[in-house]
């Protein structure tokens, strides 16, 4: 599962508001195999206000950090989103603000839930430094991260035309 | 020569494919969000290429104005849209799902990730989100990669105390929690014959444990039995020379009775190992051990006794709860000291009823025992419904005696 590395052609741009936050973000680093209910916790389901569940997101875990993801990307072990269906936790991670997630491996569940509600996954093995400028380019297949460019593993042409739509909602509207 | 999954799918393992959905169906959990993304998808009737159910099991009956409110609405979109609607009590959708719907070939969606289950009648069952069932209700079709597979070998029959979920522990302890990401297991071998479809509903349960998208058993003279008496003509399966990506066998004689132990279903240890481990609650349901075959086996180990500690007991369906009326086996399990839920998910999701404290122990006979899900500061322990009899009578993890 390890990706190879790719020897630097570009300089990295070493800012996020270089690139207008769409494809950068602030590295927060999270262990393996985190399931839906570590994400968001059952207690937290009945309701459609999105805002709680950014509020608790990953709660259990740390309680303080859903304040510290906004603008962020979670880079975090393999298996991530492992679990139940809930949609909740792909939609608790985005409303928390983060821009993306890495990770070597995602339950295919969460997989499908993020991509449709337009949350950008990636697979990619980085070892994750706390606070590194992580940098992608989904079109182009590529991650920088403390100064290395790493090629991440590109979805399927149907996942890509769901993301660049914005979410399952937003294709399904376009293409009746 | 193709493996189940590629012959359902109609395509190699690698493949993706468009497919029309058989069935779909989603529960008062999933259905919520599922409603949302059908509202904003703008429009206001579901495809006719797809059966489609809406099953009540998460949160029955309702526990308080919010949950109400969300299923009132639900149960209005399922009158209007003239879809298949069990209510509150009725069962897990599963479950219900399995009660004569689910036929062998079938392509099966299912909003919650043990869809998985239905793999047990040799149809293709997988499970989605919210967002991805909507788009089912607009166009009966889904996307599908079709998964490479892993043979999962049995043979021999059970000797001693262990049973089916003590085989399902076994592999997700083998293979871990995702060992089969993106692959579909399949149950293949001699002793697959030994084991009845409620068996079998219990392998294919607990295949999303270890991240598979499906667990599919072969449908054979056991399937066909099970379905003629429900009023369906099914045909078995007969298995292809395949590939698969890892084959991992099993003899049933060698299965021993295990526990998972907090936090992962993953990691498992024989039972004698935690013998003598203090709980305060035990639980037997849930689509995984909730049906009459585990009821009554339960019920033969504390008739005539008392359990030590508070049991909570929830029959997986309406069908189940009334077969143990009439054969006595609900009578037995109260008359040991144990209480009785509604039918339906019970405290599996930690959401409305049997909460854990802090501190507090569950033995469960459930398919997940994820920090904090049955409740903040509790631990959840995993094990066959012989491993929570024995341990309800005792107060304490204890290993049951072969039968």
């Amino acid at each position: 599962m390890m990706q190879k590395e790719v020897p630097l052609v570009h300089t990295p741009v070493d800012h996020v508001s270089e690139t207008d936050g769409k494809n950068a973000g602030y590295a927060v680093c999270l262990p393996a195999d985190i399931d839906t209910d570590v994400v968001i916790a059952g207690r937290y389901l009945r309701t459609k206000d999105r805002s709680i569940w950014g509020t608790h997101v990953f709660e259990d875990l740390d309680p303080g950090i859903a304040r510290r993801l906004r603008g962020s990307v979670i880079v975090a072990g393999k298996n991530f989103g492992c679990g139940s269906s809930r949609e909740q936790a792909a939609i608790a991670i985005k409303e928390a603000g983060v821009v993306a997630v890495v990770a070597p491996s995602f339950a295919r569940i969460f997989f499908r839930n993020a991509i449709n509600i337009g949350l950008p996954l990636i697979e990619c093995d980085l070892s994750c430094v706390e606070g590194s400028t992580v940098i992608f380019n989904l079109s182009e297949g590529w991650l920088e991260c403390a100064g290395k460019r790493h090629k991440i593993r590109p979805l399927s042409p149907r996942m890509q035309e769901i993301l660049a739509s914005g979410g399952l909602v937003e294709y399904w509207r376009d293409h009746k | 020569m193709s493996t189940l999954s590629e012959r359902i799918l109609g395509a190699p393992a690698g493949d993706y494919v468009d497919r029309t959905v058989d069935r779909a169906y989603a529960h008062d959990g999933t259905g919520v969000l599922a409603l949302e993304a059908w509202k904003c998808m703008g429009s206001d009737r579901l495809s006719d290429k797809t059966e489609f159910s809406l099953l009540f099991d998460h949160i029955v009956p309702a526990n308080n104005g919010t949950t109400a409110t969300l299923q009132h609405e639900l149960r209005e979109f399922a009158k209007s849209s003239f879809m298949h609607f069990s209510d509150i009590g009725c069962g897990i959708c599963h479950q219900l799902m399995s009660e004569g719907v689910v036929l062998p070939g079938e392509i099966i969606v299912g909003a919650d990730s043990h869809s998985v289950t239905l793999g047990a009648f040799g149809a293709f069952a997988t499970g989605v989100g919210a967002t991805d069932m909507a788009a089912i209700w607009l166009t009966g079709e889904t996307w599908f990669r079709v998964p490479e597979s892993v043979g999962i070998r049995v043979t021999g029959s059970f000797s001693g105390a262990a049973e089916a979920k003590d085989l399902a522990l076994t592999y997700v302890g083998k293979l871990g929690t995702d060992g089969a990401t993106y692959q579909a297991l399949e149950f293949i071998g001699d002793g697959m014959k030994h084991l009845s479809m409620d068996e079998r509903l219990v392998l294919s349960n607990l295949s999303v444990e270890a991240g598979a998208k499906a667990g599919l058993c072969y449908a054979d003279e056991v399937t066909v039995r099970y379905l003629k008496e429900r009023g369906h003509m099914a045909k078995p399966q007969v298995p292809e020379p395949c590939t698969y990506v890892q084959e991992l066998e099993f003899d049933l004689s060698d299965i021993v009775p295990l526990v998972a132990v907090p936090h992962r279903v993953d990691t498992v240890r024989p039972v004698q190992d935690l013998a003598g481990l203090p709980i305060d609650q035990v639980f037997v349901g849930t689509c995984t051990n909730g049906r009459y075959s585990d009821l009554a086996r339960f019920a033969r180990v504390v008739k005539g006794k008392k359990v030590a500690v508070r049991t909570i007991v929830i029959p997986a369906s309406a069908e189940v709860l009334q077969k143990t009326i009439r054969t006595g086996v609900l009578s037995d399990i109260i008359e040991a000291g144990c209480t009785i839920g509604t039918p339906g998910c019970g405290p599996c999701i930690g959401y409305h009823m049997g909460v854990l404290g802090e501190g507090e122990v569950c033995l469960s006979t459930a398919n997940r025992n994820f920090k904090n899900r049955m409740g903040v500061g509790g631990e959840i322990y995993l094990s066959s419904v012989a491993t929570a009899a024995a341990s309800a009578l005792s107060g304490e993890i204890t290993a049951p005696e072969v039968a």
